[in-house]
């Protein structure tokens, strides 16, 4: 067992967000987080990240309870998380403060290769597409070599192309360094297309409501009948015929 | 061929964003930016001396005769004397306030209470005019550089601070959270994330503060000093009615406020702040 979520809640003010979340995550497990939107799952998220404490139950990782952020955990936000005052190569050497100079080269061209900015690395985030300044804070955050990753809607100001791409590019960035992912999203094509296991959560306050296995090897085909299957079973939990 | 494609991307992406940015002219940028302003300053200057001529008046100089009465200051050394003064008096009193505001306003930012707790006290403080500490100004300081050394300080202390405190404030929380992920230190989010993120914010309180300082400075040389640019407007005026020296006073003033104010534009283009700006 990676990290366990024991009967968390958390309420913000009057308002209930979590109700007693029990969640296990296996090691290099990927697992997404899927809800309507203010169903607290960004607030889940962010407490296993460390930055919101629960005010009930508690989140371990290895056996160790959670108190704070951590380096061994990175968070990914949008494509804004990445700092504008730095070009690529700084961006993904920022947490990298505690090598030497000549590990800090190797990691940030190992990184800059494995996202694909290559060329790049004197540019400013400014000066890069959305997919691409979301490749950079991935590989700000795999540049440190945590063991788990936290995705907050990664993939959610992308349009709808270069969503697919990252979604294939996060896979084989997964495969490759064997982390364990928990992702957060309102999309449910996006957690069947990616998840070992899909995590359900009800409208506020959010509870799991359903655990879907997605049992499919990657790549996966999205006109399979079993990947079919999955997606529509995820739909008609939440409650939504897929007819436009 | 995965980095060529990425590369092509990264391209497509830039002309596309170019595509939206003002067009060149196609008179030129120099053209543009210097040719033209030049010559709209020099029909100003045409229409402005036949319309002394026309009215035949006797208090508002010709533009020859202000020129006349610059190179009368230039040729006694006193243009530069003066200018000299002006821009000490100014450098100071700005300094001091870059100095004393921005860690201040860094401070009061911080912290929300902090910055609600002080926040109405400054709000109160801005609108008095640094003019109205003439008189205070006079009896702290007496006959010296220090009045309007003070007032100037008064003057651009607020915005820089009001900057610095906002600029603080309207940090992303993402760069504050992503710091602590990273096992930033306290120190080193402040140096590292907190500051580069304010800095572009503070720059434009700088810019802002200038301009305040050198707008108080004719006001801040009536008090105490004999000498600058200021004192140069009313002892004009005061000793022999020499209006071509008022209006060459102000001219002066204007200028090199221009050339003081282009000289902090330049450092938006700095590496460390040109992404808060846009080209």
């Amino acid at each position: 067992m990676k990290v366990q979520f024991t009967s968390i809640s958390k309420s913000f003010g009057a308002t209930h967000v979590l109700e007693d979340i029990n969640l296990d995550v296996n090691q290099g497990e990927f697992v997404c987080i899927l809800g309507p939107s203010g169903c607290g799952k960004s607030t889940l998220l962010n407490i296993v990240g460390g930055f919101i404490q629960p005010d009930g139950g508690d989140v371990t990782i290895d056996g160790e309870r959670v108190t704070g952020p951590d380096p061994r955990r990175i968070f990914v936000f949008q494509e804004r998380g990445v700092f504008p005052w730095l070009t690529v190569e700084q961006n993904i050497g920022f947490g990298l403060f505690k090598l030497s100079a000549a590990e800090q080269r190797e990691r940030i061209a190992h990184y800059v290769n494995l996202v694909g900015l290559k060329g790049f690395e004197r540019s400013y985030p400014r000066e890069l597409s959305g997919g691409m300044k979301q490749r950079l804070e991935v590989a700000r955050a795999l540049a440190v070599d945590p063991d788990v990753l936290y995705l907050d809607e990664p993939f959610g100001a992308l349009d709808s192309i270069t969503r697919l791409q990252m979604r294939r590019e996060l896979l084989r960035i997964w495969e490759a360094e064997k982390k364990t992912i928990l992702f957060v999203t309102h999309d449910i094509e996006e957690s069947v297309q990616l998840a070992d296991r899909v995590v359900v959560l009800s409208a506020r306050p959010g509870r799991v409501r359903r655990i879907v296995t997605i049992d499919i090897a990657h790549p996966r085909d999205l006109s399979d009948p079993r990947y079919i299957k999955r997606r529509d079973e995820i739909f008609g939990e939440i409650g939504l015929a897929h007819k436009v | 061929m995965r980095t060529k494609s990425k590369r092509a991307e990264g391209r497509g992406q830039s002309a596309e964003a170019a595509s939206f940015r003002p067009q060149p002219s196609a008179l030129g940028p120099l053209v543009e930016k210097v040719a033209l302003p030049l010559l709209v300053a020099a029909m100003v200057i045409v229409l402005w001396h036949f319309a002394v001529r026309f009215t035949e008046t006797k208090i508002f100089p010709s533009p020859l005769a202000v020129a006349k009465g610059i190179g009368q200051l230039a040729s006694r050394n006193l243009l530069w004397s003066y200018i000299a003064d002006s821009l000490l008096r100014v450098g100071c009193g700005y300094l001091a306030a870059v100095i004393l505001g921005i860690p201040f306003g860094l401070l009061l930012g911080s912290s929300a209470k902090l910055a609600s707790a002080t926040n109405p006290l400054i709000q109160m403080m801005r609108p008095i005019s640094p003019l109205a500490w003439m008189p205070l100004a006079v009896i702290w300081f007496g006959v010296s550089n220090l009045a309007p050394i003070f007032l100037i300080f008064l003057a651009s202390f607020f915005p820089i601070v009001v900057a610095a405190m906002n600029g603080v404030r309207n940090v992303p929380p993402m760069y504050v959270q992503a710091g602590r992920n990273f096992g930033l230190s306290k120190r080193a989010l402040i140096t590292r994330v907190i500051f580069p993120a304010v800095l572009p914010r503070i720059l434009v309180g700088l810019r802002i503060a200038f301009g305040v300082a050198w707008l108080v400075l004719v006001a801040a040389e009536m008090i105490a000093v004999d000498s600058g640019l200021g004192y140069l407007i009313i002892d004009a005026r005061n000793a022999g009615r020499r209006y071509d020296l008022v209006v060459g006073g102000m001219l002066l003033i204007g200028v090199i406020g221009l050339a003081l104010d282009t000289l902090i534009r330049r450092a938006e283009r700095l590496k460390v702040v040109r992404w808060a700006f846009s080209d």
